[in-house]
């Protein structure tokens, strides 16, 4: 293997980036101009400025003191526009008819199960155990992903009011869900955002791969010295920095458009951000030689790549998907390594982002090498 | 405007090779029942043939009768069916890492990256090659000046006309200055003038004892400068020999009527 072999293709393959207007659209514009769109349309949405429809179901009678202050909390926060209501049916004929955005339910004997923690704070057989219920409208992206870590940061306010002193057991490091009211629709679609730029270097690598070999190029380059591993391996190193370069523009321009990270985010969140995208990026370049090998042109490259685009697209960067079905994508771990990272400002160290990379790391390392295999078999000719 | 042909400067010049592996015992090329079949297909009929080093050797024959196959084979883009080839005294099956730093390809099609100037094309090649920077430098400014591409070296081939394409797309088969050179149509689609300035450099190679295996429909190219040539038809091997001595044995006055006596067809009626 040698480093000027692999270098001269990286060099011409940053150079095809920048020199062909197609794919310098659909690396680099095309992200940009979608993050500015998203930014644009949906930045103002669920800011600090919006607020929530909440129905408050209240079923203690007589309405207990704690259930009291629970009600309190909530109309304090500027979150949330709290309406109460008399019972449990008209506020779900409400949320179903998009009226409101949330229903808080609070049980009958929700002081009570307050006042058990109090009497005994350190013996949790003696606590009443209740269930707050809470309904949101699930056709709502900010809703789903806003509101419950919201109404969880009011609970453990009103049991231990805003300063919780050493002595309470149950404290659930709240001040980082308390950030999550600052956040628009925009900021939960970046981290998305992130792994779908990256997907679409299947596309791009499939279809210049596929052209070098219609065109003879690859024929050319397989009676040189170069090896099929040098030859992907180059594709593999452009398309890293193509996605570290796409990473870089779509933060500049989501920040621009009024996305920050929660809290104090440090410089090893940031590189670990690169780093979850850099990886995936290797994936996708493994889909592209896969696509590559076995297709004929660029025509059915592109629709083929489209077939592993579309479910990374929709079920693991923006659009709010269940778990249960998001976790069979790579882009998923991207995303929520992305989202833990910016959004709940969670250490690099922390077991979820370990998780996240690790599966990102053994998937990309797979997918790479499948494509490295199938292009050395069929992509020839 | 292409320059004169026979500048005297250009004489002195020649490319360097930085290569370590050389041609083993001077060998040229050696093929023995060489046969590849595409499913039932016979694209290549048992083929046996020698080229000595330094020979130019000219492969002629209508479109389809399986020159490009032979070459690709020579390459080692295609594996035979059945049959031995050595090149450069290398068994092309077994020890093609050794056979690529030796060989140069031009493909019949214009390959070249589009997006990249003429020379920067020579330079991923050269590269390709793992070439040293200075040999590599000087090998591409003397190819640009040799196939008169000094003045669009730094174009991107995209703005090349079709004569143009042709050239860079030789002079990237050439760039490493190798010991045995597979054209495969060179000059096909050039206009007159870019043709002799091709046909002067082939002549220029094969002074150097470069082993060039030619593939051409043209038969006054052939004559012009081969210094042997094997007729092809259905992938099979019909005649062999110097071209003046063909047109003596079978009475005929250029390569053209010889093809047309020998086959019955004109060489260039399916182009």
């Amino acid at each position: 293997m040698k480093f000027q072999r692999i270098f001269a293709l990286f060099k011409m393959d940053i150079k095809k980036t920048i020199r062909e207007p197609a794919v310098l659209f659909i690396v680099i514009l095309f992200p940009l101009i979608l993050t500015a769109a998203f930014g644009l349309a949906f930045g103002s949405l669920g800011s600090s400025e919006s607020s929530y429809s909440i129905a408050i179901v209240n079923l203690e009678s007589p309405s207990g003191p704690w259930s009291q202050a629970l009600i309190g909390n909530v109309t304090a926060n500027q979150v949330f526009k709290p309406i109460d209501y008399p019972d449990n049916n008209s506020a779900h004929f409400d949320l179903v008819q998009g009226k409101i955005d949330a229903i808080l339910i609070i049980p009958q004997n929700f002081s009570k199960s307050c006042d058990s923690y109090w009497n005994n704070p350190l013996n949790a057989s003696k606590w009443i155990n209740i269930t707050v219920e809470l309904y949101v409208d699930s056709g709502s992206l900010i809703a789903t992903q806003a509101i419950p870590p919201i109404i969880q940061q009011i609970l453990i306010t009103t049991l231990f009011g805003e300063s919780s002193g050493g002595a309470i057991p149950l404290n659930l490091g709240a001040p980082s869900l308390i950030a999550a009211n600052k956040f628009s629709q925009f900021s939960f679609m970046v981290p998305g955002l992130f792994a779908f730029a990256a997907i679409f270097l299947t596309m791009t690598v499939s279809s210049t791969v596929v052209e070098e070999k219609t065109n003879g190029l690859l024929r050319r380059i397989y009676v040189t010295p170069t090896t099929p591993s040098e030859f992907m391996l180059s594709h593999g190193a452009s398309n890293m920095v193509i996605a570290g370069i796409q990473t870089a523009l779509i933060f500049a321009i989501s920040t621009l458009l009024g996305f920050k990270p929660a809290g104090a985010v440090g410089w090893g969140n940031y590189a670990m951000v690169f780093g979850c995208v850099l990886i995936f990026a290797l994936g996708n370049v493994g889909f592209g030689l896969i696509v590559a090998s076995i297709t004929k042109n660029s025509g059915s490259a592109t629709g083929l790549s489209f077939i592993i685009i579309i479910p990374q697209m929709f079920l693991g960067t923006y659009v709010p998907v269940p778990q249960s079905v998001a976790q069979f994508v790579p882009s998923y771990y991207v995303t929520d390594a992305v989202t833990s990272l910016f959004l709940r400002g969670a250490p690099i160290s922390s077991p979820t982002i370990l998780f996240d990379l690790l599966v990102l790391s053994v998937v990309s390392f797979l997918i790479f090498l499948g494509g490295v295999l199938v292009f050395k078999k069929f992509g020839k000719t | 405007m292409i320059k004169m042909l026979d500048q005297p400067e250009k004489e002195m010049k020649q490319l360097e090779s930085p290569r370590g592996l050389k041609l083993r015992n001077n060998s040229g090329i050696i093929i023995k029942n060489l046969v590849k079949k595409f499913e039932d297909i016979m694209a290549v009929d048992n083929l046996s043939l020698e080229i000595q080093q330094g020979e130019l050797f000219a492969l002629l024959g209508p479109n389809g009768a399986g020159k490009t196959t032979i070459i690709k084979i020579l390459c080692g883009l295609l594996q035979p069916t059945s049959g031995f080839v050595s090149i450069g005294g290398y068994d092309a099956l077994k020890e093609a890492d050794k056979i690529r730093p030796l060989i140069g390809f031009c493909p019949q099609e214009t390959a070249a990256f589009n997006f990249l100037t003429g020379k920067e094309n020579l330079e991923l090649f050269g590269n390709l090659y793992g070439m040293p920077k200075e040999i590599l430098k000087a090998n591409v400014e003397i190819l640009l000046e040799k196939l008169f591409l000094t003045e669009h070296a730094d174009r991107r081939v995209q703005k090349y006309s079709g004569g143009l394409t042709r050239r860079i797309s030789l002079a990237m088969a050439l760039v490493h200055d190798p010991e045995i050179a597979f054209l495969d149509e060179p000059t096909v689609a050039m206009d007159p003038q870019s043709r002799r300035a091709v046909w002067e450099f082939i002549r220029e190679l094969k002074q150097q004892n470069k082993t060039i295996i030619l593939t051409t429909h043209y038969m006054e190219e052939a004559e012009e400068l081969s210094d042997r040539v094997g007729i092809i038809d259905n992938g099979k091997l019909i005649e062999l020999g110097a071209p003046k001595e063909l047109n003596e044995k079978h009475d005929t006055k250029s390569l053209e009527d010889l093809f047309i006596k020998i086959t019955g067809k004109k060489i260039r009626e399916a182009v």
